[in-house]
């Protein structure tokens, strides 16, 4: 329900030639404005605080959506950080996760590569059991050089932000969820995309595909969009109001490693008319390579999942991925 | 998104079938023949008539078949939980194995009501073994090229022509062979028809196929002048190739698929907790578990779609194929491990249960159809052919 609403906004606000105009330095305020007017801002604010209250398999449609739509603001994370905050806490404008904080010898501290940190108003990060809301107007910001990508690291002389208390990890764990919906939402529209083009393009007389070998290519794709899917539906179940850390680490490894070749496969189907700056598919094929890196790649996750299964007490991996996920207390 | 992806949502299995899954678990400590995991990886290869009939004295053979044919009338769920639980301990099915998931199914959606009373009650008392008779010399995924013959006579049917590739033939009662009634090769679909082969009959001859594990489970089997009669023919003559697709859709879904391989995964497990040298491997572990929490959310996705009534045919291609790759990428994973270090002892069970896999492995994207088949399949369904 919500998602349909939200996508007909995003329909207009965030069509392909406004996510190429923020990625150009316009100012992302009339796109934040139609989402943040329109109410969906409260999503996940609890309805006693005026929120919708919304309940984590409600939510997983709404994040693909944003990633089906290539949404150049952090809305998910501004949504996210109404379950993390008090809503005396929760302050005005965009609000964005630090994937990791460093404190360094001289008192600064550094946020390396916050996602949308070129055009947030506040980075929530995280240290242990506290979480620190820090100003970007603040910040010392340093733009990663990538063509097009609102990513940035981020360093303030000194401590100058909000404390709250917060479970260790409920950063990296909500963070790595909405990324994994994001690519899970970036690559079913990637893949509409490469399947249309197969219908559409033609070569030596026939729709290329009508040919074998770009048949097998698609028919890949779609089994790791299918598993990517379901692994990010899956980090988004539960009656808590934030994702489980095993289900998430599932989840982001998962949709991680299909990135790849999810995006090789329908740059291979497209040709080279799909690395140009005029197609949409490198609006997302370059999110997904991003996102993929955000909060932590396959790589890492895959090591969070390792070590739970071999500390758990179940002799059966099937039992581990069957209770794992399902039985760990929620974060509050 | 295509109709097809738009399947993928996440399921989930009910109450019942988890409480059930409890009784499989005390059935499998109690009953399970002990075993080393070398032989517990040949899972559904392992042939135990006794294990299958203690099965069936719990009512666990023909799950799904209708009470009155003397099954136990539980749903996909169950079933899904059962195979899992079986699967992952290593427990030797394939006695009951195809009679279960494929024959019982087929009798009790095509057989008259004679055959249905015939043969369901036995396969649910584990006294009737089935094997499948599709695959002949040169047909292999091409199975509309069958040559083998049932010719009416005055008496019934004339079978004559040879099956090849016959799990367990050697130990079977019956065989539900894929053969040609009229017309011929060029005819493809058109012209065939299922029958129920016994297989003491005169005529029937098994030969075991040795493979390259040293076992023999395939085998060939010759039909020599088989004198059938005439209720041997199951469904209507020519719609062979419409059950034939129905019942690879049977064999198609569900956990088989994705855990061929799980015992070695849980072996390489347990032996690196004992050698408290897992820090090294967590990153392989995880990535594996990651995985398989993922395809078997693939599996009981597909599986919801047949109790809710649909015909998840191309969706059961698409797990299948993913699946399998899963299962064959298990052992040539652990073999780069376990060996990545000469220095380091490789569990004598551990190597004996990798080496077998890697050595049988390529089957498992063989049977039950082609990895390139179930693509084009797969193609189908998303609308490119």
């Amino acid at each position: 329900m919500f998602a349909e609403a939200l996508e007909d906004i995003l329909k207009d606000v965030s069509a392909p030639a406004a996510v190429r105009s923020i990625e150009a330095g316009q100012s992302p305020a009339l796109l934040w404005a139609a989402i943040a007017d329109a109410g969906f801002l409260e999503l996940l604010a609890s309805e006693e605080n005026g929120g919708a209250g919304l309940a984590l398999p409600d939510l997983y449609p709404v994040l693909t959506m944003l990633g089906a739509h290539a949404v150049p603001v952090p809305f998910a994370q501004t949504a996210a950080a109404r379950v993390l905050l008090t809503p005396d806490q929760v302050p005005t404008g965009m609000l964005t996760f630090a994937p990791v904080v460093r404190r360094l010898a001289n008192g600064s501290i550094s946020c390396p590569l916050v996602p949308f940190g070129l055009i947030a108003d506040h980075v929530l990060a995280q240290e242990e059991d506290r979480l620190y809301l820090l100003p970007a107007k603040d910040a010392v910001c340093e733009p990663t050089g990538v063509h097009g990508s609102l990513t940035a690291t981020l360093s303030w002389r000194g401590d100058s932000g909000v404390a709250a208390a917060a479970a260790p990890g409920v950063i990296a764990t909500f963070g790595a969820a909405i990324h994994s919906a994001l690519i899970a939402g970036g690559m079913q529209r990637v893949f509409g995309m490469t399947l249309q083009y197969a219908n559409d393009r033609a070569q030596f007389g026939k729709s290329i595909g009508k040919f074998q070998a770009i048949q097998h290519q698609i028919s890949v794709a779609a089994e790791h969009v299918a598993a990517s899917s379901i692994a990010a539906e899956s980090a988004f179940q539960g009656v808590g109001p934030v994702p489980e850390l095993l289900a998430a680490a599932i989840a982001k490894s998962r949709t991680s490693e299909a990135v790849p070749l999810v995006a090789s496969i329908a740059h291979a189907v497209h040709g080279a008319i799909g690395v140009t700056e005029e197609y949409d598919l490198q609006l997302y094929t370059r999110r997904l390579h991003e996102w993929r890196m955000s909060h932590g790649a396959e790589s890492y996750w895959n090591r969070v999942v390792g070590r739970a299964v071999i500390a758990s007490d179940t002799s059966l991996v099937s039992d581990f991925v069957r209770t794992a996920c399902a039985s760990r207390p929620a974060f509050a | 998104m295509s109709e097809l992806l738009s399947q993928f949502r996440l399921a989930r299995l009910p109450d019942e079938a988890e409480a059930f899954r409890s009784d499989v678990k005390a059935f499998l400590r109690a009953e399970m023949p002990p075993a080393p995991a070398d032989v517990r990886s040949r899972s559904w290869m392992g042939f135990s008539a006794e294990f299958s009939k203690k099965m069936a004295e719990r009512g666990w053979v023909g799950l799904t078949l209708p009470r009155e044919y003397g099954g136990a009338q539980l749903d996909a769920f169950s079933r899904f939980v059962l195979v899992e639980e079986l699967l992952v301990s290593g427990a030797p099915v394939s006695a009951h194995w195809i009679a279960d998931r494929q024959s019982g199914p087929l009798i009790l959606k095509y057989g008259s009501e004679a055959q249905r009373r015939a043969y369901l009650p036995k396969i649910c008392a584990a006294q009737a073994f089935f094997c499948i008779g599709m695959s002949e010399p040169n047909s292999g995924s091409d199975l509309a090229s069958v040559g083998t013959r049932a010719t009416k006579v005055a008496q019934g049917w004339r079978l004559s022509g040879r099956k090849i590739w016959t799990t367990n033939a050697p130990h079977c009662h019956y065989m539900i062979a894929l053969v040609r009634t009229s017309g011929t090769a060029e005819d493809r679909h058109r012209g065939l028809s299922q029958f129920i082969v016994d297989l003491s009959l005169p005529g029937v001859t098994v030969r075991p196929i040795h493979d390259l594990a040293g076992d023999a489970h395939f085998s060939e089997v010759f039909f020599d002048d088989v004198l059938l009669t005439d209720d041997a023919l199951i469904g209507n003559e020519g719609s062979g190739w419409e059950q034939v697709t129905a019942e690879l859709a049977f064999e198609r879904s569900g956990p088989e698929r994705i855990y061929s391989s799980i015992i070695l995964l849980d072996h390489w497990i347990a032996c690196l907790r004992r050698s408290a040298d897992g820090e090294a491997h967590q990153e392989t572990i995880g990535r594996l578990a990651v995985h398989l929490a993922t395809l078997r959310n693939m599996s009981i996705t597909v599986t919801s779609q047949l109790v809710r009534g649909a015909s998840p045919i191309v969706e059961a291609a698409l797990v299948k194929d993913i699946g399998t790759e899963f299962e064959q990428s298990i052992p040539a994973i652990i073999e780069s491990a376990i060996a990545g270090d000469p220095d380091v002892d490789i569990d004598p069970d551990l190597y004996r249960t990798v080496a077998y896999l890697s050595h049988i492995s390529p089957t498992f994207s063989l049977r039950g159809g082609t990895r390139e088949i179930l693509r084009g399949m797969i193609a189908r369904g998303l609308g490119l052919r």
